[in-house]
């Protein structure tokens, strides 16, 4: 199998917590640069699809691939450090830190770039996401909408290749969640590799180059936006489609 | 019974005051040495028990089971006549400082223990997240959150250890109470105002140190807004 075909590939990937199977033979290449949402009902194991791509959660069984290497417990830092960054939900912004310092800390530490360096990155992304003015700023002075704009600041700044999304608007009063969708949607310009889970429509049908639908711990449908907004073939994914649009 | 804090006693306990002066150094030498002690098993225990390892768990709650459980007093005891019968020369100050130590790490492991657990699990995820280490982790992320929780704990641990030190007043310390029982018993029989000092000496160095972790508390509480 090439290498260049694909950057993250999960084969056969199960993942169990005690008795309750949550992931279920899944299988799923993600192209370098492409656009992949997934969407599904709560308790799909799309949370846990995502967070098995970088080990946060170890699959039971099967493999995870990144950009061409097998992701085990021993390299996963490594790997992580050089291809991977993640938005959370709950943002996870460290809160004794200063915004311009969540920035940078980790790109200093692990020695990727220079302090110096590092401070550059960080002003050019906080310009970014609109958030220059708050860089002295601490985490709990910033609204949610904020905060979730400097999660993706940092993430950003380790210059990864690949940025997964673990539904980043679901904790976001109403009024926020656009202001981080449109910092996403700048970012789908740039040739990032995107994985989100995420509830919001809008934002997969303007940016997705390919959604999957899971259900019950299984991909059960996958297609382009077009095909899951005007002919989506599953009995699961039509049902699930007409509650949340 | 009258006389009790007679004039002359004040006067007699004014010309010995330096034997009060030398207990206090004592006593705070002994503080001092089984606070760093303290620090530095309970910061290892307290890690170690958040460690997936099960047989590193069991150790520490033996640990701290073991000298949270049993009186001080009777630890020192244990320790001191342990080593005077093994034929091992040690010094009570040697005794105090571990015993102290050792009994007191005890108890630091527990809120260092129970700190860790404070800093939500996202925090550990965003560190592993941007591919930091464990000691990476722990470094950068985890313990400095959480010395702010701990801080107004230890605090008050720190002045139980300094109110703790009269324990060694069983062996013979040299510590602040022995010698004020013991200046007192000796021929004046001053009492009063003996204890009395003794014990304003005891207020005046830990209720600052009660006070100042109770204000941090309360700082605390109002900065500790939204959490990251």
């Amino acid at each position: 199998m090439s290498e260049e075909k694909y950057m993250i590939r999960l084969k056969d990937v199960n993942k169990s917590f005690g008795d309750l199977h949550v992931l279920k033979d899944v299988n799923l290449d993600v192209r370098p640069g492409e656009k992949l949402v997934i969407i599904g009902p709560s308790g799909s194991g799309k949370s846990t699809t995502i967070r098995c791509m970088n080990f946060l959660e170890r699959p039971t069984s099967g493999e995870v691939w990144i950009n061409g290497e097998l992701l085990t417990h021993k390299n996963r830092t490594r790997i992580i450090r050089e291809n991977i960054s993640m938005v959370f939900q709950q943002f996870n912004l460290y809160p004794h830190m200063t915004v311009l310092k969540n920035l940078t800390m980790a790109p200093v530490m692990l020695k990727l770039m220079s302090k110096e360096e590092a401070e550059k990155t960080a002003y050019e992304y906080l310009d970014l996401v609109g958030l220059r003015n708050k860089a002295d700023a601490y985490p709990g002075m910033l609204s949610g909408g904020q905060q979730q704009r400097v999660a993706i600041a940092r993430a950003l700044c380790m210059k990864s290749k690949i940025i997964l999304f673990d539904e980043p608007t679901s904790a976001l009063d109403p009024e926020m969640v656009q202001e981080v969708l449109d910092v996403m949607i700048r970012l789908s310009k740039e040739n990032i590799t995107m994985v989100v889970v995420t509830h919001e429509m809008g934002f997969a049908r303007e940016v997705a180059d390919r959604i999957i639908f899971m259900d019950d711990g299984r991909i059960e449908e996958e297609g382009t936006p077009e095909h899951f907004f005007q002919n989506a073939q599953n009995k699961r994914t039509r049902e699930f489609l007409s509650k949340i649009l | 019974m009258t006389d009790i804090f007679a004039f002359w006693r004040w006067e007699y306990l004014w010309e010995d005051r330096m034997l009060f002066v030398d207990a206090f150094i004592v006593t705070v030498e002994l503080a001092v040495g089984g606070l760093i002690l303290a620090l530095i098993l309970g910061f290892a225990v307290g890690i170690a028990s958040t460690l997936p390892s099960r047989i590193v768990r069991a150790v520490t709650r033996v640990y701290v089971e073991l000298f949270r459980n049993i009186p001080l007093t009777l630890q020192v005891m244990f320790f001191y006549y342990g080593c005077i019968y093994g034929g091992i020369p040690i010094s009570t100050r040697t005794v105090g400082i571990v015993g102290l130590g050792v009994c007191s790490g005890a108890f630091i492991a527990e809120i260092v223990r129970g700190g860790l657990n404070a800093v939500p699990k996202g925090q550990y995820e965003a560190a592993a997240s941007q591919g930091l280490n464990y000691f990476q982790t722990m470094r950068k992320i985890i313990l400095p959150q959480t010395i702010r929780i701990i801080l107004p704990p230890l605090g008050t641990q720190l002045s139980w250890l300094i109110l703790d030190t009269s324990v060694l007043s069983v062996i013979a310390g040299g510590d602040l109470l022995y010698v004020t029982k013991n200046w007192a018993s000796n021929g004046t029989l001053s009492y009063g105002p003996a204890y009395l000092v003794c014990g304003i000496i005891f207020f005046i160095i830990c209720y600052p140190i009660t006070r100042t972790a109770r204000k941090y508390e309360e700082k605390l509480k109002i900065t500790r807004g939204g959490q990251g």
